[in-house]
């Protein structure tokens, strides 16, 4: 079964962009309590991302979820690898593993949420 | 048609036997559970690795049936 059309989106877009959020509405207008949560902590980081709009785009909501194994939104993606869902990137929030994974990537982050 | 927490427990029990489970219920409806799971079967896998376990467990009702399910994992201590 070979893969589905839309992983080869999906791969794209994520190794397009360092950080993309899978996720439920836009960063400005979040449909969902967990995607509102990444969209918050993301800004928190003070790191750019990418924000696909799940809702306006059914293959993807599907197609990600087969992707990465995962079965909900969102999903984050940093440099190309599955981040995790909303718990898991708020844990590595509070215990600053987010923040150290970005460093690590040598993603940009802005110099206010640096310290 | 939601699930309870009984089940739930149940479910994540039967595929990792020797996990504890607390289940809470954040709004009455559900569908909506936080759930802290340990198992000596975590050990060495990353967080995404084990919630993916647990999701396994409950054999597709995760992001279904089981609209939200707030996950925290950790390994005995």
């Amino acid at each position: 079964m070979s893969d589905p059309v839309v992983f080869d989106r999906i791969r794209q877009d994520i190794k397009d962009n360092d950080v993309v959020l899978y996720m439920k509405g836009t960063p400005v207008f979040p449909q969902c309590g967990f995607s509102a949560a990444v969209v918050q902590v993301l800004s928190h980081v003070g790191v750019k991302f990418k924000g696909v709009n799940v809702l306006t785009d059914p293959e993807v909501r599907e197609g990600i979820k087969a992707f990465a194994n995962w079965p909900t939104i969102p999903q984050l993606y940093v440099k190309g690898e599955f981040v995790g869902g909303c718990d898991i990137v708020r844990e590595m929030f509070e215990t600053g593993e987010l923040q150290s994974l970005l460093k690590d990537k040598g993603v940009q982050v802005t110099a206010a949420a640096a310290q | 048609m939601p699930m309870d927490a009984g089940e739930i427990e149940r479910l994540i029990r039967e595929s990792i036997p020797d996990a504890t489970v607390s289940i809470e219920d954040l709004r009455g409806d559900g569908d909506h559970y936080a759930a802290h799971v340990t198992s000596a079967q975590f050990a060495g896998k990353t967080r995404v690795q084990q919630h993916q376990m647990v999701y396994r467990a409950l054999k597709g009702r995760m992001g279904g049936e089981l609209h939200a399910l707030a996950l925290q994992t950790s390994t005995p201590a």
